[in-house]
């Protein structure tokens, strides 16, 4: 078929659904706004559930990206969108048959919960730190190489009307309780308290690490959302909360308090719904045309979804609707 | 005499000035009360529950945190009827975990 398709970003997501598009035979290009094809994956360490290598899952897709010769533009931001066009930071307007937008999401910026000390204070960090520094080997700031406590807390920039982040992120749930299970490897004579609000275990093999979290690692759950962080006077964090199953006020200080930073939408969403037929949810996210039998597609015919850019998702989930996206799209070349 | 004045006491829960040794150790004997997830399922099917303000629920997440004060004329409550652990969906043998910890605090009155 002598038809183009273009993918905006090159996460999981993109590379899913160019690798896809090109199996069936249609031609399809990444535009990558950073230097390299991957995402946000590239700094993750392991995933839940069942702590595969991060690196296990992006390398056979790249791998694939480049066996099949699928044509990358890195470097190239996209600022304007038109039904059969793409216009670059540079000004380059690149002509396309489709378009699957597949921009993914930002992370939340902690430093807008200034009441959690986010770069104020050294020994607060968040989970995507605790990424980097897993991948490196190393926790940094800790004075000393066995922590007594860590704190955890969920639901950084999510469920918190404050930070306008009204959504749920979904995967930190699970996120929080796979760092909690990974920090207490490290340090097993540690003791972890994951703050929450509720805990969401929505997928295959979730509840069960959550339980084995509770029942194997001794790791503990306190349902209450941590209000303030203050350093003391021995470079530990002293955090408040309310036991909500007890109801009354708890404190603890703490060697280490690691905030679980949600999804937030993509800044360039606002760009991209620019146009008539792409349309943002209040919380950001792009809305797709249907919920249930159209969650790849938006009002125009020539414009796809695939992951994160519509709302926050797995890693699984999120390679999943990059094959969906490549099946409507060659249906829509098709017709 | 009494002037009627008091003085308020904190209401704080401190993890670091608690002592969490029996806690600990009930922990380590019965590791699978920390499956708990606080359902409640138990306090809902307590025949003690229902005419007292006794909570196993409560009783539990108060040992937990080192707050052991009271827990033992709590537990006294029990009947050990057993229906908290016909309906515990994690599978906690709750007779037995109120025992323990009824002996555990034995020192505590």
């Amino acid at each position: 078929m002598n038809k183009e398709v273009l993918i905006i970003g090159g996460g999981i997501t993109g590379m899913q659904c160019a690798i896809s598009l090109t199996e069936i035979g249609i031609k399809a290009t990444i535009v990558e706004k950073s230097d390299k094809l991957g995402g946000k994956l590239n700094d993750w360490y392991k995933l839940f559930p069942t702590f595969t290598s991060a690196s296990e899952v992006i390398n056979p897709i790249k791998d694939r990206v480049k066996a099949l010769g699928i044509d990358v533009q890195l470097n190239s931001e996209v600022i304007k969108l038109t039904p059969t066009t793409i216009t670059l930071s540079d000004h380059t307007i690149i002509n396309a048959d489709a378009i699957v937008i597949c921009s993914g999401f930002d992370i939340f910026d902690a430093k807008r919960k200034e009441e959690y000390g986010y770069k104020i204070y050294n020994n607060v960090i968040t989970s995507v730190d605790l990424e980097r520094m897993f991948c490196e080997g190393k926790v940094e700031n800790l004075d000393n190489d066995t922590p007594k406590r860590i704190a955890i807390l969920h639901c950084v920039g999510s469920r918190d009307e404050k930070v306008c982040q009204t959504h749920c992120s979904r995967v930190c749930c699970v996120a929080g309780v796979k760092q909690a299970i990974e920090l207490k490897e490290l340090y097993p004579k540690s003791e972890i308290f994951n703050f929450y609000m509720d805990i969401r275990m929505f997928g295959s093999g979730y509840e069960e690490l959550y339980k084995e979290a509770q029942i194997k690692h001794n790791i503990h759950f306190v349902r209450g959302r941590i209000s303030e962080a203050a350093q003391t006077i021995d470079n530990k964090i002293q955090i408040k909360a309310e036991d909500t199953l007890i109801g009354r006020p708890l404190k603890m200080s703490v060697d280490l308090l690691v905030l679980m930073v949600g999804m937030s939408a993509g800044k360039s969403n606002k760009d991209f719904a620019n146009i008539d037929g792409v349309n943002q949810n209040n919380n950001g996210f792009i809305a797709p045309k249907d919920l249930f039998i159209d969650s790849v597609s938006s009002d125009i015919d020539s414009i796809f979804y695939a992951g994160c850019v519509t709302s926050p998702k797995s890693v699984g989930e999120s390679i999943t609707e990059g094959i969906a996206a490549a099946n409507k799209v060659a249906k829509f070349l098709k017709s | 005499m009494s002037w009627g004045y008091t003085i308020n006491r904190a209401r704080d829960i401190d993890m670091d000035s608690n002592d969490m040794t029996t806690s600990k150790l009930i922990l380590e004997k019965i590791p699978s009360l920390q499956g708990c997830i606080a359902c409640g399922a138990c306090v809902a099917t307590c025949s003690t529950g229902a005419l007292t303000k006794y909570s196993l629920r409560k009783v539990h997440t108060l040992v937990r945190r080192g707050e052991y004060s009271g827990l033992l004329e709590e537990l006294n409550k029990c009947m050990l009827c057993g229906k908290c652990q016909l309906v515990c969906p994690r599978g906690i043998n709750t007779r037995a975990v109120i025992s323990l910890i009824k002996r555990e605090l034995g020192d505590h009155r």
